[in-house]
């Protein structure tokens, strides 16, 4: 005598083997299911993998063009004056603005100790405003005075630099680099004497050492370097340091770290975050319109399963009701149908993976071109979760098409059947 | 001295059995019905067309529910909302024709025969190929084992599905006009299975025809008209 466990394999045996048999049989249409299926799959992996690696690529990009964190001399709020402490005030009037920016105090001290705790690199900066002439043109430039030696552990700047290196910054006094589209708008190259006039009138013959191509328009085009000294004596302001450029290790603790670094110092302090919070929220959206778009591929796909599963029901409608008067339940005949739906769910899946990873290669290959960066291939992230996701959704929608007219099947009843057809 | 004469309980008992169909204009199609299927015999019920004698087949077999009254297998009352208690007894107890084969065309003779035993799971594979080909060589049909029942003829198709309905051992065979679409060759043939599996196996049949010559042939001749039993 069988075992209950016996039983319930030799009753799965023979679901498996009708179901299988029913798919057979029909090759076209299951052919048709499956495919719709596996198209769905297929251009869900894909557009998951386009959309993932574009953003991917973009935040990459959005990360490496700038230090991860940017501690500037301002507050969040403006210090407290001490007569407030002392007095009763109710408002001040009459205060006079400052000409010059105030500088972070004591930043090498700061850098020691940040560079205590901090897994990552800090180095100190001097940004500062200046036009740029050269023969006869001008143009606006944010100048940034680094320190070369620190410079490297903090930004891609030397990987980015298409002509010199930032060891020439100490070839000559007032040496500068230039974004390559910023020299070029001028019409300056390295060699060339240009003159840099900062906002408060100063000149400062400069020479121009190296260019730099970051791939991003707006940095190619406005931004310069020069050493911190060369960059003080723009400003006008002697030992003047009004910024830390920071990197971490963790690019996504970003934020917290610089919490930590504001609540230790009292200056300001930006993540990457923070500073492009309005394109990650629009990441954000993108995502949820993805999201929406592949349930939607994989829906359109499940009426198909639905469709041929409802089909073969209604063809074999004889059959169930044969196999309910042999003693079969509602419940094995609901199994049989629920289980071709699978059937189909998981062999569109299968394919639709391969097709996935196919169209992801040939995608892979095309070159985008765009007026704001380089010339690039489209980006593509290869995830297991984007396949894992795309097949969950679709054996959910088989199995949910499967089961309406699975339901269906089962509830007929065999001697109406038997009579129609005696 | 008073002689006790062995008490059987019927395979079947059907008490005040009445259906009826249909929401707004009713039918009834089994009027107060009470009738036994003894172990053993061979029971014939014939009627005019529409006289109910199908439904009456599908109440004994449990395809279908009465409306009122009471359905006992083997002494015990069916319960009329448990479908897969319904299901379980026509698995093991009960074995039916009908005047279609009603054979799964995509399965060879052989795997039909082969459906219950499965459903029931109570042999291994083997036990169950065995017992199978043992059936369809009994009725002639061992050399059409593996033929798909396209490739079969009327008589054959039928005989399968009599092997079929034989699979599980069930104690009753019902037939809907088995004979219905065979030329009389086949339809004798059947009815000689039918009579042999009676005799030999002591297994009780009904057989439902509008056939009153096979009718002659069983044990007992029941013969309903307008839904209700005459005689």
């Amino acid at each position: 005598m069988a075992t209950t466990s016996g039983r319930c394999e030799s009753e799965m045996n023979l679901v498996l083997d009708i179901a299988l048999t029913h798919v057979r049989s029909r090759l076209r249409q299951t052919f048709v299911g499956l495919m719709g299926v596996a198209m769905g799959v297929g251009f869900s992996v894909m557009m998951a993998a386009l959309m993932e690696g574009s953003q991917r690529d973009f935040v990459t990009q959005l990360v490496d063009a700038l230090p991860h964190i940017t501690m500037s001399d301002e507050r969040r709020e403006p210090p407290r004056q001490p007569a407030e402490d002392h007095y009763q005030v109710v408002a001040f009037s009459g205060l006079s603005t400052m000409a010059t920016r105030p500088g972070i105090k004591n930043p090498f001290a700061i850098i020691a100790s940040l560079d205590s705790w901090l897994e990552g690199a800090v180095a100190p900066s001097v940004q500062a405003r200046a036009v740029i002439r050269y023969a006869s043109r001008d143009t606006a430039a944010n100048v940034t005075g680094i320190d070369p030696k620190r410079e490297a552990a903090v930004s891609k700047l030397p990987e980015q630099l298409r002509q010199g290196t930032l060891r020439d910054l100490y070839r000559s006094s007032n040496a500068i680099i230039l974004g390559d589209r910023l020299a070029e708008k001028i019409g300056a190259r390295v060699g060339n004497t240009i003159a840099v006039v900062s906002s408060t009138g100063r000149v400062l013959s400069c020479t121009v050492v190296a260019l730099l191509h970051s791939g991003i328009s707006q940095t190619d085009e406005t931004q310069a370097f020069t050493l911190i000294k060369t960059a003080q004596i723009l400003a006008g302001q002697t030992g003047i340091v009004n910024a830390m450029r920071i990197r971490v290790t963790d690019i996504m603790a970003a934020r917290e770290i610089a919490g930590r670094i504001e609540a230790q110092t009292g200056y300001k302090s930006v993540s990457w975050q923070e500073a492009n919070e309005d394109l990650l929220s629009a990441l954000e959206i993108r995502n949820f319109i993805m999201y929406t778009v592949v349930g939607a591929i994989l829906l359109v796909a499940s009426f198909g399963t639905y469709n041929i599963i409802s089909t073969i029901t209604h063809e074999k409608t004889r059959d169930i009701a044969i196999l309910k008067s042999l003693g079969f339940t509602e419940r094995t005949v609901r199994s049989i149908f629920l289980l071709e739906a699978l059937i189909i769910g998981i062999a569109g899946t299968l394919l639709g993976w391969i097709l996935g990873y196919a169209l992801c290669q040939a995608l892979g290959t095309i070159e985008f071109k765009s007026p704001f960066m380089d010339a690039t291939r489209l980006p593509m992230y290869y995830s297991p979760v984007h396949y894992a996701l795309a097949g969950l959704v679709a054996l959910t929608a088989s199995a949910i098409a499967g089961y309406l007219p699975a339901r269906k099947a089962a509830s007929v009843h065999p001697v109406e059947i038997i009579r129609g057809a005696s | 001295m008073t002689i006790q004469l062995p008490v059987t309980t019927p395979l079947i008992e059907l008490r005040h059995v009445t259906k009826t169909i249909g929401d707004g204009v009713e039918t009834t199609l089994v009027r107060d019905i009470s009738m036994k299927i003894e172990p053993g015999e061979f029971v014939a019920i014939t009627g005019p067309s529409g006289s109910g004698k199908s439904s009456l087949l599908y109440l004994l077999g449990l395809l279908d529910v009465p409306t009122s009254g009471e359905v006992l297998m083997q002494g015990r009352p069916v319960p009329a909302g448990s479908e897969v208690e319904r299901a379980r007894l026509r698995l093991k107890l009960l074995g039916f024709v009908f005047q279609f084969h009603f054979l799964l065309v995509e399965f060879s003779a052989l795997t039909n025969v082969m459906l219950p035993m499965r459903a029931l799971g109570e042999l291994s594979e083997r036990a169950m190929k065995d017992r199978a080909m043992k059936l369809l060589a009994s009725l002639g049909l061992e050399a059409h084992a593996n033929k798909l029942p396209g490739q079969l003829s009327g008589g054959q198709r039928q005989r399968v599905a009599i092997a079929r309905a034989l699979a599980n051992e069930p104690q009753v065979i019902l037939a809907d006009e088995p004979t219905g679409n065979l030329d009389s060759a086949s339809s004798e043939q059947v009815l000689a299975v039918l009579r042999q599996l009676v005799d030999e196996t002591k297994r009780s049949v009904v057989m439902v025809t509008h056939d009153l010559a096979l009718a002659a042939r069983a044990d007992r001749h029941v013969r309903i008209v307008d839904g209700r039993l005459i005689g």
